[in-house]
């Protein structure tokens, strides 16, 4: 068994990325994120592992430093909150042009503008259907414990270098403030400027050699017909990631009448309203998207044959429920799809999730 | 066991490392804990509360709207989160400055002198470990050798000489805590 602390959210997503084997990280601090690039600073990698820790002048600043270092077959991140990944936007969006791996956390808060810097989850359509121009995908990881920010981080860097396609860790204030007992990973060593050679040589401008072509990271093509061919090569990727990449948790809908559909912190704090309403009689199941891109449309379009009624549980205005829609009616269901969240940076509270459960499933 | 706790009182008076120490004796014994703050712009002199959930099997929400215990450290708090104790559950707390005590008689009711005892022993700050005591004294969920053990792990090696007087500080807390009882 790995090492056991009790770490909030932020300091342990530092910590794995420190753990394995990142290259570098730039960020520039905004609430409530700032624990990541703070642990960072104190735990001072450069000595241990040679990890480079920058903060940048800017969010703008900071993902065109990813962007550069990626380009190099490095494993890099950034992390920020809200209004900062709005400004990352454009970066990303060339990251994905350019089918660079990386990894961008974003510790969500409630928006728009500056808004507030209480937790939100109102980013779930900036994150798993664009953010920044163009037709691209991330693949969208949604943590709802501490373990999972630490797991995540590895597996974010893993699935991005798979597919050359930057990857979101999408979190939120309450999981990144929040502590839980962690057990962390053992130390993975750094690649070697060999590894990465012998590993993305293809593609990474690692310093060209005599035996091989140039390697050229861009977005840009102005042959329509190449440009085109791009994004159909794109388009392919994300449908193998649609294939095989599907992840999430369900938790006892095998006999559920009702389901309720949470990701991250809302989907924790339904565990507890499935253990409240279970109380009452009231067979409710969860299901927990793990990944938010790819999303887990066939689960969803199963259960559909089975329950009443389904209700996302988001801290916004109903997001991720346009996609539970898709599941179930593609399917050719009907059941009905309901929504319960608030906004702002209120966090719902389980009772009031089997309040809305009650007044909008089973009593409507 | 799980015990649902909100700890809840002014900033700066150590409500939020009185989770943390709870917490980190939580894992010691090998418990699934979560500790979920308030967060936000306001600071000392304002209000600060966090959860605490020590637990022997998978924790669902880390947060709540109801608790098995409340501690509780100032009048705000406790007019905000008395209602929110579960029937037959526990409220803490101190009477410094509390003007409107509790009145719910279907919740065990205690409360301790922190700020006074902890100035008798000298040492002020350690005030929030007083209450800490008067709570294990309520609720014995964990154990002073789990406390001793959480206190080592979470603090600084220098700071490891202040262990000893947190300790004697909550074993005043659970010698001097008083029962409520409300007619």
């Amino acid at each position: 068994m790995g090492e056991l602390r009790l770490m909030k959210g932020n300091e342990v997503i530092a910590e794995a990325a420190i753990r394995c084997g990142c290259d570098a990280y730039f960020g520039y601090p905004i609430t409530p994120q700032s624990e990541v690039m703070e642990t960072l600073m104190a735990r001072e990698p450069w000595n241990q592992t040679g990890m480079v820790v920058l903060q940048a002048e800017s969010e703008v600043a900071s993902i065109n430093m990813v962007y550069g270092a990626a380009g190099a077959g490095k494993k890099v991140m950034t992390s920020s909150s809200s209004p900062g990944i709005s400004l990352m936007a454009e970066g990303i969006s060339y990251i994905a042009g350019a089918e660079l791996p990386c990894v961008i956390v974003n510790v969500q808060r409630g928006g728009p503008g500056l808004g507030t810097i209480q937790p939100s989850q109102a980013d779930y359509f900036q994150s798993t259907k664009g953010g920044g121009h163009g037709d691209y995908r991330l693949i969208v990881l949604a943590p709802a414990s501490v373990q999972e920010m630490h797991d995540f981080v590895g597996l974010a860097f893993e699935l991005a270098f798979k597919y050359r396609n930057p990857a979101m860790i999408l979190a939120d204030g309450a999981i990144g403030q929040m502590m839980e007992k962690v057990e962390l990973g053992e130390f993975v060593a750094r690649q070697t400027t060999e590894q990465v050679d012998a590993q993305y040589g293809s593609w990474a401008t690692t310093g060209k050699k005599k035996s091989r072509a140039k390697n050229v990271i861009t977005s840009l093509e102005l042959d329509s017909a190449l440009m085109e061919q791009n994004n159909l090569r794109f388009q392919e990727k994300y449908r193998k990631m649609q294939q095989d990449e599907v992840s999430f948790e369900a938790i006892r809908c095998e006999d559920a009448d009702y389901v309720l559909v949470a990701f991250g912190s809302s989907a924790r704090i339904c565990q507890k309203s499935v253990e409240l309403a279970r109380a009452k009689g009231i067979k409710v199941g969860l299901l927990r998207p793990i990944t938010l891109f790819p999303f887990p449309s066939e689960p969803i379009a199963r259960l559909a044959k089975q329950v009443k009624g389904f209700m996302t549980v988001e801290m916004n205005a109903g997001q991720m429920i346009e996609d539970v829609r898709l599941a179930v009616n593609c399917a050719g269901e009907r059941n009905p799809v309901h929504y319960f969240g608030r906004l702002g940076g209120i966090i719902p509270t389980p009772g009031e999730v089997v309040e809305a459960l009650e007044q909008k499933l089973i009593g409507g | 066991m799980t015990e649902e706790i909100i700890i809840a009182g002014f900033g700066g008076q150590g409500v939020l490392s009185m989770g943390k120490i709870l917490a980190y004796s939580g894992v010691m014994q090998g418990q699934e804990v979560t500790w979920f703050p308030s967060y936000g712009p306001e600071m000392r002199g304002g209000t600060a509360n966090v959860t605490v959930i020590l637990s022997d099997n998978r924790i669902s929400s880390p947060i709540l709207h109801e608790f098995d215990t409340a501690i509780i450290l100032n009048q705000q708090s406790l007019d905000k989160f008395e209602a929110e104790v579960k029937p037959g559950g526990t409220l803490l707390y101190d009477p410094n400055g509390i003007v409107h005590p509790p009145t719910r008689t279907d919740i065990n009711i205690y409360k301790i002198e922190g700020t006074k005892i902890a100035a008798d022993m000298g040492n002020v700050k350690t005030f929030n470990m007083v209450v800490l005591g008067a709570f294990l004294k309520a609720k014995p969920i964990v154990a002073l050798e789990s406390i001793r053990k959480g206190l080592e792990k979470s603090l600084p090696e220098r700071h490891h000489k202040l262990i000893p007087m947190n300790l004697q500080a909550i074993e005043a807390g659970q010698q001097q805590m008083e029962e409520v009882h409300i007619i």
